[in-house]
This record gives C-alpha cells, structure tokens and sequence, in this order.
C-alpha cells in the first residue's frame, strides 16, 4: 500500500507553508528519520522527515511552491515490493481537507480558530492623507519599529530569550542582530525574573531596554520587578528616578498550547497605576505604538498576540510612524451600538459589524489599544451616540477591561444607557487543550452578534 | 581509596582554585587600609553621624513621627562607609534594600532631607511619597531604597550592564542581605552578571539573622562568600566591624572590576544592635550576645581607639561627637517642622508624560 506524505503542521499556528525544498528525488530509498524536504513557515524553515521505509514515488508539489495547505499529499512513498511507477497519486479531491477519505478521522480543529479573521482593518483616518500604503505583517511591523528606534538612538537594545542567534521565538526580532550586533541584541538564560530586573535596572541606569518575554505567560515569574520595580519608582522617588523600560512580547491564548501558556494579562498590568499598557490589533498600530512606547520616559508594558503575528495589513509608508498612547481608535463607524475591543478581539468584532449590518444593525468599533490610560473620552462619546454597547475580550470576564469598561459607563455615561452593557469574554474556566472544549471557551464573531442583539433588543 | 589525580588535573584545580581565592589571599596578605589621620576622622565622623542619626530615628519612631516599617542600620556602620569611601562617586552606581539610611549619609546626601522622608514631609528626598525604605538620589548615584527582598540585586545588575553598554568604567555595587543572598533571583543574576562580566560588586551584608532566622537555621551554605563559586565569581570574607579592612577590600574588589574580570561576591559580616525593624522585639537573640559585639567589636569604638593611638585628642573627638549630634538634632528639627506633602502631589509623579 503507497503512503501519501502529507504537509505537515510544524507548529501549534500553522495552517500553510512554503515547500522550500526536496531533499529527496523519485526513485531514492528512504527510511525513518531520512530527511525529505525542507519546509517554511512564516517563522522557521523546519525539516520534514521520513518516518516510514520505502521508495519515493511521484513528487506532487514542486520544491519553491508557496501557500501547501496542511494536509495537502506532497508525495507518495511506495512501500517494499511495491512499483514505483504503479504507485497513484491521489485524486484532486481526495488532497483537500473538505473531503477526507472515509477512513481518515478529520484532524481537529483549534478553538482559536474561532479567533482567525481575513477582515482588513481600514485606513486609520489620523494618518495624513495621501500617505503611501504597503502590506505588513504584524510581525513585521514589530520588527520594524524595533530596528528604527535602536537606529534613532543607541540607548535602545533587545533583551531576552532567543532574540538574537536564533531570531526570535516567534520571529519578531528577526534580522535585528545582523544589523545591531550582540551588545544590543541579548540573548539571555532562561530567567525571566532577572533579566526583567536587569532590564529595569538598566532603564535606571539611563539606558532604553526593549524586553522581550516569549510569552506573557513567563512574565509571572517577573512580575515583581515590573510591578514593584518599574511602575512605582517613579512615584517613590518624588519624580527622580524614572523607569524607561518596554516589556513585550505574545500575549493571550495561542493554540491548543493549554492553560498554562492562554492567558490575557491585560487586566492584570491594567490594574497597576505607573505603568502603560498597550494592546494593538493592527500592524500600523503595532509598529507606531511600539515606537511611542520605546520613546516613552514611563514604562510600558506592550502585549502582543501569536495569532495576529502573520496577519497583513495596510502600513503607512511614513519616515517616522508614531501614533499617541493613550488614545482609543474608531476602526468602524455606526450608530446602533458599540462594540469596544482590543487586540484580537478587535478582528472579531469587525466580523460580526459585517454580519450585522447585512441585518441592518449598524455598529460602531473602537479598537481602545491603550488599556491605560484607557480612553474612556472615546468611549462615552461613542455611547452618546448609540446608547448601547457590547465589549468583546478574549480573556477572562472577571475583574476584565470589560469589567472596567463597564464600570465606567455606569459611572459616567448612565444617562445615555438605553441598555445594561453585555460583555463577551472567554469562558471562566483555564483554557483546556481538547480542540472542541477550547472552542467552547474561546470568544467568537457569532457571541459578539448574540449580545449585541441582545442590547439591540433585537 | 579514591585515584590519585594525575599532576595536569590537580594543576586545573589548583588554577581554579587561585581564580576564585585569589582576592581573598590579596586580602588575608594585607587586611587593612592604612589612613591618614584626616582620613580615619572622616570615617569616623561618617558612622557616628549613621549611629546618631539612627539613633534619633529610633526616637522619632517612638514618638510617632515615623511610621510604617523602619529599618536601623546601628551597628553595620562601618560596611557603608568602608566601601563607599572606595567608589569614584562621579561615575560608579549603588543599590540596595530598605535599610539604606546608612548608605546614603555615607554618599554625603543631606540628613535633612533623609529625616524629613522619614517624618513623610514634603522636604523629604522623595517629597514624603517613599518613606524609609524608597529613597533615592540619581545626582548622587544612588539608586535606592527597594523594599522587595533580593530585587536591588537584580537592579544592580542592570546597573551594571548600563555602565558597561555606555562604556564609562563605572562599576555597580549592590548591597543585600544574608536572608536576600536565598532569594531565587540573586543567582540568576550571578549567572548572568558573571557570563557577561559585568562590573558589579555584590556585597552580602551578613548581620547574623534575616528578621528572626538566624543564618545557620535558614542558609545551607552559611560562608555566604563561597556562594559565587558555582558562577566562577570570587569572592572574599571580610570583619564588616572594621573599617579599615572593609576599605582595603573594596580596593581590591574594584580593581579586579574595573580591569574588566565581572563581578566580585563580597561578604561583610557584621552586626545589628536593634531589631530587624523598628517593631520588632529581637527575641530570637540574649541580651548577652548583643552585648558581647557593643563591646567587642563596636566598629565606631573601634576607630576612636585608633584616632586615639594616632594622637587625636579625647577633646578633638568630644568636639566632633558634639558636632555631630548638633547636626542630627537640626535635621530632626528640620524633619517635624517641615509642611506634609500638599494634597495634590498624591497625582503626581504616576507616569512621567501626559498622554
């Protein structure tokens, strides 16, 4: 019986890549462990390897093509006694995964796949008009605003774990050392909670640390230091000693990666008076805030998502790209109701905007970025204007931004409620590996769409 | 019977071995600074305006002028002063934990404005927002004040790694305690301070007890210079009573720095008269041991000795002590007399920019 080999998943976010290149041609004899191709992703470059004996039969998918949906048969392997030559490649139909063969079990799908979206945010009507738009990822966005504030001033440098030799656990920080050199590209040891204090130390000291968690989720074991070290110095000391430091790096749930590595910190530096937290969604917003924060003399925690990091979208060709912290964004104008979100749940909440309006409920989107300060002018005019509103968090519910959002519409916009305010959040519970159970947890487009009517009356 | 080790290996363990004791053989060589006898004085002057001072904290603190934790540095005076006379104060950088009165009245900062942040007053160096354990004075070099057990090691650290980044040959010295020298951090520092050679000085101020443990009761490893060993960081064990031999070990500590080697791991071993903070009763030690160093090894009594030797009068130091208790009897003044902190600095000072 020939084997199909199959694109493989190489890592928890994958759903494409590139084939880069056959290690392998037809008619070789392979074995388990014999290295066949050499597959990328938009992290990584990985091997793919044989885990079965036998000849290499028809190569399907030519070395260089782009966008291999996982799953797609690359190749056939014929097994001992087999003809090569008589060995089939598989149907059209038979190599996507909406028609698995009957014997095959459909591999699961991510709960965070409730979190994917193709919408484009749209242009960001601050930007000055006829500015120049190209395409970016997020990713790159990140990497981008890094390299121009460490060439506008040589106080800035990147610290963390596999920043430099390696480029970056998920590629952000790719290209930086080459360009940078290692005394301002570290790679440190695995220990977060000391070179969170070297970092912050060194902002004392009068230097622009960018510290990189590989998650936020690492981040615990530093918290001390970015609570009790960076955010209340500057107070402490009567406003003598400042704090300069950006604490960044993925934040929230990933995929399928269990409770230990999904969780949206938001809140928790939200809470925390010194400190500036900032969440974009988009890679215009990603790169023009993180370059406001690397200036900003406060310390700046900046939380990104894995998710997003290969996401596209329109970025304005400026020389310099800052946008202000501190400052919410309307991505979606409407006058039924408001959806406020942030970071990825901004991409969700667009989704189901589209959805409702084709139901003829037009809603307003405000993308906050900034959780602190939180921009509740923007907020409470949007309010003003619809009366309703729904915030979408991918997060916990409990003492939540949307908790606070929530707050502060009692306190300070009561009068313009014509409904009590509906938050949509992950699910209480830690997120749980099983795909189907990590679905049920995981906020989607169509729970925004519920609550909304349910503000709508609708 | 275990092999004989072949003459190449015992020679490796020998250089091994002369790498990470060779600053503490220097010392043992020659353990005292020899002063002048204006210098000596200077010292002196330097922990009898600590013990004073303290001493009128204490006061303060009874009376209700000083609230919250307060951390008295009686008895340890000789460790700020010995090792900070070494610094070059126009470039190198010091940090430490709460109990940090001592370490800047030895940098020379104002008493009165140390005072007047004990009474929480809006003179105080951190205008009355930080308190006993949160000052600092970046003019000086003197970056706190940290209230969290272990993290000024941390701070040092990146202290450090900026002196090194910007290239000014300043060296950090960070100072904790024998309770801190367990927290987790210290040796993530030490691994990464030494792996990069960074110019930093730990200094382990070992008084003996962290709040009520005493060190053999809490430290598996209770010769707490040894500690560095496993980070290939020499380190030294000094009489943190003298301050004589605290100067020469500082010396020889800041040269092995500065020449670009990474960090030393000093341990001072010292004393505190008075409690871990002002609330605490000090049970868990006699009156007799206390005694015993007041006697003993008073590092203050210590110098005066010498002064004495050296041919000061007993009329020239009583001048001094007069002096000096002048000094802290104007700072207290200074401290109780001066307005709180006006309603509107609660606002300020959270971030730096508006946004």
């Amino acid at each position: 019986m020939a084997i199909e080999l199959k694109m493989p998943a190489l890592s928890p976010t994958m759903e494409e890549g590139k084939l880069a290149k056959w290690l392998v041609k037809e008619g070789d004899e392979v074995s388990s462990g014999t290295i066949l191709a050499e597959i990328e992703t938009d992290k990584a470059t990985m091997e793919f390897e044989s885990i079965d004996e036998g000849t290499v039969g028809k190569i399907l998918v030519a070395e260089g093509t782009e966008g291999v949906k996982v799953g797609t048969v690359i190749a056939m392997l014929a097994g001992e006694g087999e003809d090569v030559s008589a060995v089939e490649a598989p149907k059209a139909a038979e190599t996507t995964e909406e028609a698995p063969k009957s014997d095959e079990k459909k591999p699961a799908e991510s709960g965070t796949a409730n979190l994917a979206s193709d919408l484009k945010t749209a242009r960001d009507p601050e930007l000055p008009r006829g500015t120049n738009m190209k395409t970016s990822t997020v990713r790159e966005a990140l990497r981008d605003a890094m390299a121009e504030e460490m060439r506008r001033d040589d106080r800035v440098f990147v610290m963390g774990e596999e920043v430099a030799e390696y480029q970056g656990a998920y590629k952000v920080t790719q290209g930086l050392l080459e360009e940078f050199g290692p005394t301002r590209v570290i790679d440190t040891p695995i220990t977060e909670y000391g070179f969170a204090g070297i970092g912050t130390g060194a902002a004392m000291g009068g230097l622009r640390p960018v510290i990189e968690f590989m998650t936020f989720n690492f981040a615990m074991q530093a918290i001390d230091h970015i609570i009790n070290s960076a955010a209340k110095t500057n107070y402490m000391s009567g406003g003598q000693m400042r704090c300069p430091v950006v604490f960044r790096g993925p934040n929230g749930a990933a995929s399928r990666v269990g409770a230990q590595h999904s969780q949206n910190y938001g809140p928790w530096y939200a809470n925390v008076p010194g400190l500036v937290v900032i969440a974009p969604y988009d890679a215009s917003d990603a790169k023009g805030l993180l370059k406001a924060a690397i200036r900003s003399e406060d310390p700046v925690v900046f939380l990104e998502n894995e998710l997003v990091y290969g996401r596209s979208f329109e970025l304005p060709e400026l020389d310099d790209h800052v946008l202000p912290i501190g400052k919410a964004r309307i991505m979606r104008e409407g006058k039924d109701v408001t959806i406020v979100s942030y970071s990825i749940g901004v991409g969700l909440a667009l989704e189901a905007a589209e959805k409702l309006a084709e139901e003829g409920i037009d809603a307003e989107v405000i993308d906050l970025r900034t959780l602190r300060p939180l921009d509740k002018e923007t907020v409470l005019a949007s309010l003003a204007k619809t009366n309703r509103m729904v915030v979408a968090e991918e997060g916990f519910p409990v003492c939540s931004i949307a908790s606070e959002i929530i707050a502060i519409c009692m306190e300070e916009g009561f009068d313009n409620l014509d409904a009590p305010v509906v938050r949509v959040c992950n699910e209480d519970v830690p997120l749980p590996y099983a795909a189907n159970l990590e679905k049920l947890a995981i906020i989607d487009a169509d729970r925004i769409i519920a609550a909304v009517k349910k503000v709508t009356y609708k | 019977m275990p092999k004989a080790k072949t003459p190449v290996a015992e020679a490796a363990a020998v250089e091994e071995d002369f790498a990470l004791h060779s600053l503490q053989e220097a010392l043992d060589a020659d353990k005292r600074y020899k002063p002048s006898k204006e210098e000596l004085l200077h010292f002196y002057e330097q922990m009898l305006l600590i013990r004073r001072f303290e001493e009128k904290a204490g006061q303060l603190y009874g009376l209700g002028l000083i609230g919250g934790f307060c951390h008295l540095y009686i008895g340890q005076e000789a460790v700020a002063v010995g090792l900070q006379s070494a610094l070059d104060g126009s470039k190198d950088s010091v940090i430490t934990g709460y109990r940090d009165h001592g370490h800047m009245l030895a940098y020379g900062i104002d008493p009165k404005v140390i005072m007047a942040e004990l009474t929480g007053r809006e003179a105080g160096i951190s205008k009355g927002k930080g308190g006993s354990m949160h000052m600092f004075s970046v003019e000086h070099r003197f970056y706190g004040g940290h209230g969290i057990v272990g993290a000024q090691v941390s701070l040092g650290a990146g202290l450090a790694f900026a002196h090194k980044y910007r290239e000014d040959g300043g060296v950090a010295m960070a100072y904790f305690g024998d309770g801190a020298a367990n927290q987790g951090q210290v040796y993530e520092s030490f691994n990464m301070a030494a792996l990069w050679k960074l110019p930093i000085i730990f200094v382990i101020e070992n008084n003996g007890y962290a709040m009520g443990t005493a060190v053999k009761r809490g430290s598996a490893e209770t010769h707490f210079h040894r500690r560095g060993t496993a980070f290939r960081i020499p380190g030294m064990s000094v009489d943190g009573m003298d301050v004589l031999e605290v100067r020469k070990s500082a010396e020889l500590a800041l040269e092995y720095v500065r020449a670009g080697n990474g960090p030393v791991l000093m341990e001072l071993n010292t004393y505190r008269y008075r409690g871990h903070s002002m609330s605490d009763p000090a049970k868990y030690r006699s009156r007799e041991e206390v005694q015993g160093v007041r006697e003993k090894r008073d590092p203050i009594d210590h110098a005066k000795a010498e002064l004495l030797a050296m041919g000061v009068t007993e009329e020239a130091l009583k001048e001094v002590d007069k002096r000096i208790r002048a000094q802290v009897a104007e700072s207290a003044d200074f401290a109780e007399n001066s307005p709180e902190p006006s309603a509107p600095e609660l606002y300020t000072d959270v971030l730096v920019e508006s946004y």
